[in-house]
């Protein structure tokens, strides 16, 4: 399996241009995420949250600035980088086993090794069950958890989730962060969640960076440090320290509603 | 339904409920049929009509059986469905290869636009006499004709249903670093085959048409021949032959499709 990466920021701006004129989306954003952490990018809607995360991914070019993962800078799209989205968009018209094999066959490892790497994913993670199931017939829970399978089926060695959680029902989510947090600190991926859920970002998270009003700035980089016994999403809820950091980060994002 | 077992009393009142509804569908569908060609050798039997007018189903039967001694009704069905199939098809694949092209460019999609929308809306049938001029009297104008109605309905319907294919899908393919052709093979492609096939069926239907009016126009056999010279003859036992035989051909060639779509589909449950 991989090791994690880590993720350099340089100063990186990203400008939207339409007839009518310009879109600052992020204004010189500079950060660094160790191997192996887990960062949460809070802040109001439209200050450039996604747009940080596609260019993680190399999805878009920044209009200046860099970023470098495991010290390599991303030009194009990056295999050592692995996205999941709010919806799963799984393929109605493959089985469950045909989707979490998606990637593989897109980047041309589809092997019989790596072939099983992904089926004992699904085997691992309680979907062995449904392999030669279609997607209508997976509940959305279950949906999503095939879709991070389809991710890290090619093994990348930073994940960036950008709102993954909140198209479900509450309780699917509260399940579902807990699996999948366990499940990536056991993959020992480089994540970076982008949400707008002040409660994930720090149950789920060792680090929350609150971005300002567009053009998204770094305003805040506060380190998550709870006193629980085990550290899940679920637990870390109910750390002393929690809702001091909820009202932190509560103040500083700038709501414009 | 195959056999299925009942798990309750309920269930199975409920599954003889269904089924019963099922066979009475049935049942009322082959009995408007009787009913229908009985009403009609009955009226013309009583001469409530004149059989020289509305002909009568025993004498399409006669019709046909003398057709089917001589052959030439073999003849006729397999030139029309030839033609039919040919158009059709040649159509099909210009069709979606164009559709292909304009998905791939939108360069050349947006400069296209205007012509396609204008082609769209100009009947086909109006270009018939410029196909025999062009191809020739005969079976190439009316595939011709045929391909040139089918072709178009492809590509508007296919290349709508490229464009509406879920961005973000395309996206999560391109995070994996996939290239243009694999976003194509792998997502937009498959992803518009229910509309592909939605069009298959409204292309088959307008194809009949082409060949039709092509056969109308040019030809010296045929079903649609048939019905032209019927007509001129005052045969209409033979005109509505011809009719019949042609509502089968393209009802099997609509349910051909139908089993495509159930066979394809498979995943839509």
């Amino acid at each position: 399996m991989a090791e994690p990466a880590s993720i350099v920021y340089e100063r990186v701006s990203k400008k939207f241009f339409t007839l009518p004129g310009e879109t600052r989306a992020l204004h010189e954003v500079s950060l660094v995420v160790s191997p192996g952490e887990f960062l949460a990018v809070v802040g109001p809607s439209g200050c450039g949250k996604s747009t940080l995360l596609s260019i993680t991914a190399g999805l878009i070019q920044p209009t200046s600035g860099r970023v470098l993962v495991g010290g390599t800078e991303v030009r194009g799209v990056s295999r050592r980088v692995g996205y999941m989205f709010q919806q799963d968009h799984l393929f109605e018209w493959r089985t469950c086993e045909q989707n979490v094999t998606i990637g593989l066959e897109v980047q041309g490892k589809h092997g019989e090794e790596t072939h099983r790497f992904a089926v004992s994913l699904l085997e691992q993670y309680g979907l062995g069950a449904f392999r030669q199931h279609y997607p209508r017939q997976l509940s959305g829970g279950m949906r999503q958890r095939v879709a991070l399978i389809r991710t890290l089926a090619v093994d990348p060695e930073i994940m960036l989730l950008d709102e993954p959680f909140s198209a479900l029902d509450y309780q699917t989510r509260l399940s579902l962060q807990d699996d999948v947090h366990s499940i990536l600190r056991q993959a020992g991926k480089t994540v970076v969640l982008v949400t707008h859920d002040i409660s994930e970002a720090i149950s789920f998270c060792d680090r929350v960076v609150v971005l300002s009003r567009p053009p998204g700035r770094v305003k805040v980089d506060l380190a998550i440090r709870l006193t629980c016994e085990k550290r899940t999403p679920f637990l870390a809820r109910k750390a002393p320290e929690f809702n001091e950091y909820f009202d932190r980060i509560w103040g500083e994002i700038e709501i414009t509603a | 339904m195959s056999a299925m077992a009942a798990v309750s009393p309920e269930h199975a009142e409920f599954i003889r409920r269904v089924r019963w509804r099922r066979r009475s569908i049935l049942g009322v569908q082959v009995a408007l049929l009787v009913l229908f060609f009985g009403a009609w050798e009955g009226a013309v039997f009583y001469r409530l009509v004149d059989p020289l007018i509305a002909s009568s189903p025993s004498r399409i039967l006669t019709t046909l059986a003398k057709l089917h001694r001589d052959g030439s009704l073999y003849q006729h069905t397999l030139a029309t469905l030839l033609e039919a199939l040919a158009g059709f098809g040649l159509g099909v694949l210009a069709g979606i290869g164009m559709a292909i092209v304009l998905w791939w460019s939108d360069y050349l999609s947006r400069v296209l636009d205007p012509y396609i929308v204008v082609l769209n809306a100009v009947p086909k049938i109006a270009l018939g006499p410029l196909f025999i001029v062009w191809l020739g009297a005969g079976i190439t104008a009316i595939i011709g004709m045929t391909l040139a109605i089918s072709v178009i309905i492809m590509l508007m319907m296919v290349w709508t249903a490229f464009r509406e294919v879920n961005p973000e899908k395309i996206l999560l393919l391109r995070s994996f670093g996939a290239t243009r052709l694999q976003v194509f093979t792998k997502v937009v492609f498959p992803a518009s085959m229910p509309t592909i096939i939605a069009a298959l069926k409204t292309a088959i239907g307008l194809s009949w048409v082409g060949v039709i009016v092509g056969e109308f126009l040019t030809s010296t056999q045929g079903l649609g021949y048939l019905i032209v010279y019927g007509g001129q003859v005052f045969n209409l036992h033979l005109v509505m032959m011809s009719i019949l035989v042609l509502s089968a051909a393209a009802a099997v060639m609509y349910q051909a499709l139908a089993y495509l779509e159930r066979r394809y589909l498979a995943w839509k449950g």
